[in-house]
């Protein structure tokens, strides 16, 4: 690519004589023919798209209309940016626009579809007893002011609370075996972890659907729906969580055996302290995934308009089968129904999500303020015990500390 | 190390020239021979390694048993059909006709419509992340790609099918108008000149049902290439633009060539995920069992949203067939998922996100 100059020295280019002196180039900020550029390729691609939507051919719809003005923008954009500036920097430009609007766009979409959820599901929300009711006497006819969805909020958090009780502990135990045990056999629980990751979330439904349900012949219930929501949600967390112990530094595990502790030892006190905040990511995560699934639920809980505590028996209701059946209903109080166990569902996401972020959210082993202050203390406690220890024993005696009690 | 005394002419070496005798016996005639090192395992060790294999193996069977049991259950209907399975369009397991033709034509569709709309955005998503956003809202924005994914498909079907649906019928107009010499593109009874009411052929369309599933691909495919891209050596950066590349440049010289091999995986990832969503897709499609090669024009079909229409009515042995398509559907999605997986551990940056 480079091809080094056979010429001795250093070639100066001789300075134009008469010119104008040297200007300082500015290397950054934004200059005023950028924004004039930017504006006016805006203007005269609305004004087009305008003049080719009223009169010139019948296009209709707010969307084409977007998309239209858009694509004549960068089109404009363009021109006008190569009156000043040479090929790389026209196109230099022309990607930075795209760039921008499409991780704008996905932002905007991704705003818009959760204020849409509210601003459909305030009808509902804003009564009282949407929280506290349930459904029971409520048809699709009863008006907004009758009825709740208590029932679907509890038997969400029951399913989501038995799913998780079975699926954290084994996928962190997982996650564990697979980064501290190697061996083929390891190996192999991780290509098997991997491929049902892939699993379609409504197989896991139907696998017991086929197995609880139909083989003991006893109706829907909800520990039926925990169970689906597990098979759903444990590949996902041995893994997210395997992806985190992975990230933990060799160094201190290391240090950890060089002091002479057992492999035990070191996962206990090195590797899942480390790992802390980004296993309750994993976690929080995976919970947040197992609320929103709709598919095992519907296969599995069935649908009932009442309060049920008894996971066992009976059919139990949740909050994204409220809202997939609800929104069917051609009422539109029924429909703003859906939409309000829609939105609680994704308040309860955003609580969880936030929760996740305020404790996770950093790498292994960066520690808080008050962790470092906490960590800090109890090193400085650890110095005055060894120093009390010296102060016990004659100096004379170096066999070292005593040996730690076996576990 | 330890042999620090070496004047300044002598060649510095870590073993001297000779090498001296070591006293102990214990060691071995020839210093070179390794030290044998054994380690005992404590009790609290093997216990430790005892429960972890326990766990991981309780995983392994859970995890073969939910397989081998699709297998199991959709070999009667496989025997039953044989080879017809993969070819009949029909789904009428109680009348003996049934298959997976249209169903997973459906599927493969709404999955490469999502694809297709959700990597040019994830991309340009993930670029801006990493190389235009400013600096003190990179953390934000990441925070928000990652809630994105924990948003519940539900949420998302219900913005599809009540606010979309009914906006896209233009644009889907506006495409079968220009493009209908494209097989893909044509829409059965409408023409150019067409000047009846048009709405009602365009929704519930796999077009549709494709472009709300690539939202929920987005977020997946996004943080993973984010993560490769943000990971491109600075000293390549750095080359680049001390070679007078412009941001753009720079880009496609080092960031996109080092990110190639995230940007197949992660799109793969996302196909895995758009293959097999239900909800969403179930609430937009009105089920069809022909084979719908027009996106544009409504009604088609897909696996996992026949499975969730159909199971409560399903005899045994329908049943049976709903889990022989649920395994062909798996079977399509595990192959996506192990090529991402090789794929993406195969670039350079290695950087394998969690799903």
């Amino acid at each position: 690519m480079t091809t080094v100059d056979s010429a001795p020295g250093t070639t100066i280019p001789p300075r134009p004589v008469g010119g104008r002196p040297p200007q300082r180039r500015q290397l950054t900020g934004v200059r005023t023919t950028d924004m004039l550029a930017l504006v006016g390729a805006l203007a005269a691609a609305f004004c087009t798209t305008g003049l080719l939507w009223t009169e010139v051919s019948p296009f209709s719809g707010l969307i084409g209309y977007v998309v239209m003005t858009w694509f004549l923008f960068v089109l404009y954009y363009a021109v006008l940016v190569s009156f000043d500036q040479d090929g790389p920097a026209v196109r230099d430009r022309v990607v930075s626009v795209i760039v921008h609007s499409l991780g704008a766009l996905v932002l905007l979409a991704l705003v818009y579809v959760i204020f849409y959820t509210f601003f459909r599901g305030w009808a509902a929300l804003h009564h009282l007893n949407f929280f506290t009711q349930d459904l029971r006497t409520t048809g699709p006819l009863s008006p907004l002011t009758q009825g709740g969805v208590r029932h679907a909020i509890l038997g969400t958090l029951i399913e989501v609370g038995i799913a998780m009780g079975i699926s954290v502990p084994l996928g962190l135990l997982a996650a564990v075996y697979m980064q501290e045990v190697p061996g083929t056999l390891s190996r192999f629980v991780r290509t098997v972890v991997d491929a049902m990751t892939a699993l379609p979330d409504v197989l896991a439904g139907l696998f017991i659907y086929a197995t609880l349900i139909l083989f003991l012949r006893r109706g829907f219930f909800g520990f039926a729906a925990g169970c689906a929501l597990a098979v759903t949600a444990l590949p996902i967390v041995a893994r997210a969580a395997y992806v985190v112990l992975r990230l933990v530094p060799g160094g201190l595990t290391e240090a950890s055996y060089a002091l002479g502790s057992g492999q035990w030892r070191t996962v206990w006190h090195v590797t899942l302290p480390t790992a802390r905040s980004g296993l309750a990511t994993a976690v929080i995560l995976g919970t947040a995934r197992a609320i929103g699934e709709t598919a095992p639920v519907l296969l599995t809980a069935g649908v009932s308009a009442y309060i049920n505590f008894n996971p066992f028996s009976g059919p139990m209701m949740s909050l994204p089968l409220l809202a997939y059946i609800s929104v069917q209903s051609p009422e539109k109080a029924e429909i703003a129904r859906g939409f309000g166990a829609a939105c609680t569902l994704l308040v309860l996401v955003l609580v969880l999500f936030f929760g996740a972020r305020m404790i996770g959210g950093r790498g292994a082993g960066q520690l808080t303020p008050r962790q470092q202050r906490r960590r800090a203390l109890g090193s400085r406690r650890d110095l005055a015990r060894f120093e009390r220890y010296q102060i016990m024993r004659p100096p004379a005696d170096q066999t070292g500390y005593p040996e730690e009690a076996e576990a | 190390m330890g042999s620090g005394g070496f004047a300044q002419d002598e060649p510095i070496s870590i073993f001297p020239e000779e090498p001296e005798p070591f006293e102990g016996p214990e060691f071995g005639s020839s210093p070179q021979t390794p030290i044998k090192l054994t380690s005992r395992l404590s009790t609290s060790d093997y216990a430790f390694r005892a429960i972890a294999r326990g766990g991981g193996l309780l995983v392994l069977v859970l995890m073969i048993a939910v397989g081998s049991f699709l297998a199991f259950r959709a070999t009667q209907a496989l025997g039953r059909a044989g080879f017809s399975f993969l070819t009949t369009q029909d789904w009428n397991p109680d009348g003996g006709k049934f298959g997976i033709a249209a169903m997973m034509v459906g599927t493969v569709l709404i999955a490469l419509v999502a694809i297709c709309v959700a990597v040019p955005l994830s991309l340009g998503t993930a670029l801006y992340i990493s190389e235009y956003a400013p600096r003190r809202i990179q953390r934000l924005l990441v925070s928000m790609v990652d809630l994105m994914a924990a948003v519940p498909s539900i949420v998302f079907g219900l913005w599809g099918f009540f606010f979309l649906e009914w906006r896209m019928t233009s644009l889907s107009r506006w495409l079968n108008d220009w493009l209908f010499w494209i097989p893909l593109f044509k829409v059965n009874g409408v023409t150019r000149n067409y000047t009846g009411p048009t709405a009602t052929f365009y929704t519930s369309s796999s077009f549709i049902a494709g472009v709300v599933v690539a939202l929920m691909v987005v977020p997946i495919a996004t943080s993973i290439m984010r993560e490769a891209f943000s990971q491109a050596p600075a000293g390549e950066r750095e080359g680049a633009y001390a070679l007078g590349a412009t941001r753009w440049g720079m880009i496609s010289a080092v960031v996109l060539p080092f990110g190639r091999g995230a940007m197949i995986g992660g799109t793969m990832l996302g196909l895995g995920r758009a293959l097999g969503e239900t909800i969403a897709v179930s609430l937009i499609i009105s089920p069809v069992f022909i084979i719908q090669p027009h996106i544009l024009q409504n009604g088609t079909s897909s696996v996992s949203s026949t499975i969730a229409l159909h199971y409560a009515e399903a005899t045994p042995f329908g049943l049976s067939a709903l889990f022989a398509a649920g395994l062909a559907l798996f079977i399509v999605t595990l192959i996506v998922n192990f090529g991402a997986a090789v794929i993406v551990s195969r670039s350079r940056s290695g950087a394998i996100s969690e799903a």
